[in-house]
């Protein structure tokens, strides 16, 4: 398979970046993705030129790592997956690809196709997570019964693996989505409810600091999301936010 | 409030409420049009009460101009944001694959909506307020439909007029259903209530583009 690919390069963080043609030849439908531009970069090594550099690590799927607007869309064309996920059959010969960052004010791109998302980090820190006092009293969460749609529910808002691919599919780059995958996988549960007027207060808190658009509820996120997490939990955080203000 | 307004959920929130007021003005607006196809007299006097009762017009009216303002001017606050939210844009965007155009787009079709309550105002609050408070002249309940009817004989006019609607159901059609989603109301009567949201949208703008046509034919 033969492509154009299109891809932005960005030498840093201050400089400016452009978009640079790569022809790329004997690409097979059941390369990877991230397999098709380890070509591209060997190649380009082998003509000593400078290589793409784009964030990856496991490569199936779970460290939301590999983050690449690719024609338009994060992760690709194909739903419910990552970009390591992505396979060139999902392409025909000749096509053109663009390959872009993820594009944020909160995620400002450090060379090539890798941004910085510690802005996702911050907001984990704010309050996601439970306090647990680890003296030797903390009770086996096993003991406490939960209903199995809830908990299902929670396990389902628990599965984000915090790629980015939300903020970069929503027009105003909103990370409500993360944010409140990330509230509602607490918030579902009995152990998570004792700080959850505080978490979410905290949270949403970093979210706005960080830069992030609205949510205008498009949509996009969800239909984008490699893990299917669902525009309900959105509808869930704003509850628990406006009923956090209201106790104060 | 200005503390709470600070956030991106509140800021939603109340642009959400703003919003669901102004979806039954609507109502209540489009139900009294309506009568002026069915019946001369009993729109003037509908007209008349709206007209002239203390409650509706020191009370409900300066709130109608509150939520209409406040709206508009939360709408801008909340595009500003999001404009600077993504500082350098994609080359290419595919956001047909993933949301639609309206969903994407409610700042233009409200713009169109702000410019037509323009020549609105211009065709009949500026008159009635003047007509009543600044030249006070004698109440005659027999002239408001008189005044609707006027209007519509200016094709142009009632050109505007149904272009804008179309504007306004594009702009109810994503923006009813969003705000329940802003508010938090998400349960096993949210597909239902979408379906309503949707119909709501495009009949009441409907009824409003039939009722301008309807009195521009009348007349010609």
């Amino acid at each position: 398979m033969k492509l154009n690919l299109k891809i932005w390069r960005q030498e840093n963080a201050t400089a400016k970046g452009k978009m640079v043609d790569y022809p790329v030849d004997g690409i097979d439908g059941d390369m990877s993705f991230l397999e098709m531009l380890d070509i591209l970069n060997e190649q380009l090594v082998e003509k000593g030129e400078d290589t793409i550099q784009f964030d990856h690590d496991c490569r199936e799927g779970i460290c939301g790592s590999c983050s690449l607007q690719i024609n338009g869309e994060p992760h690709g064309p194909d739903k419910l997956i990552a970009t390591c996920q992505l396979h060139m059959r999902s392409f025909k010969d000749g096509d053109t690809i663009y390959i872009e960052p993820f594009r944020a004010k909160a995620f400002p791109v450090i060379k090539d196709l890798i941004v910085d998302r510690t802005a996702f980090d911050r907001i984990q820190q704010a309050w996601g997570y439970v306090s647990v006092n680890t003296s030797g009293n903390t009770v086996d969460a096993n003991t406490i019964p939960i209903e199995k749609e809830k908990a299902d529910e929670s396990f389902n808002a628990a599965t984000c693996i915090g790629c980015g691919a939300c903020v970069a599919a929503c027009k105003n780059a909103s990370a409500m989505l993360f944010t409140s995958a990330k509230v509602s996988q607490y918030a579902l549960l009995p152990q998570g409810r004792v700080e959850a007027t505080e978490r979410v207060q905290a949270m949403v808190r970093q979210m706005d600091e960080e830069g992030f658009g609205n949510c205008s509820n498009t949509g996009a996120c969800e239909i984008e999301c490699p893990k299917g997490i669902s525009l309900e939990n959105i509808a869930r955080m704003n509850r628990e936010y406006l009923a956090a203000s209201v106790k104060g | 409030m200005g503390g709470f307004l600070n956030s991106t959920i509140a800021r939603k929130f109340a642009m959400a409420l703003s919003g669901l007021f102004l979806v039954l003005f609507l109502a209540q607006h489009f139900s009294i049009n309506f009568i002026s196809v069915l019946s001369k007299d009993v729109f003037n006097e509908v007209s008349h009460f709206m007209g002239t009762n203390f409650f509706v017009q020191a009370l409900l009216q300066p709130i109608l101009i509150f939520g209409v303002i406040f709206h508009f001017v939360m709408g801008f606050i909340l595009e500003a944001k999001n404009r600077g939210a993504r500082d350098i844009k994609y080359v290419k965007f595919a956001g047909n694959e993933n949301s639609s155009w309206v969903s994407r787009n409610m700042i233009y079709s409200g713009l169109v909506v702000l410019a037509f309550l323009g020549l609105h105002f211009y065709d009949f609050w500026f008159p009635e307020m003047i007509h009543k408070y600044i030249e006070s002249h004698p109440e005659d309940a027999a002239r408001y439909y008189d005044e609707l009817v006027a209007k519509f004989q200016s094709p142009v006019r009632t050109i505007l007029y149904v272009v804008s609607f179309v504007f306004l159901a594009l702009h109810l059609y994503h923006g009813f259903s969003s705000s329940f989603q802003s508010v938090g109301w998400r349960n096993k009567y949210a597909k239902g209530l979408r379906g309503f949201t949707k119909a709501y949208a495009i009949i009441i703008p409907l009824g409003f583009i039939f009722i301008a046509l309807f009195h521009y034919i009348n007349n010609l």
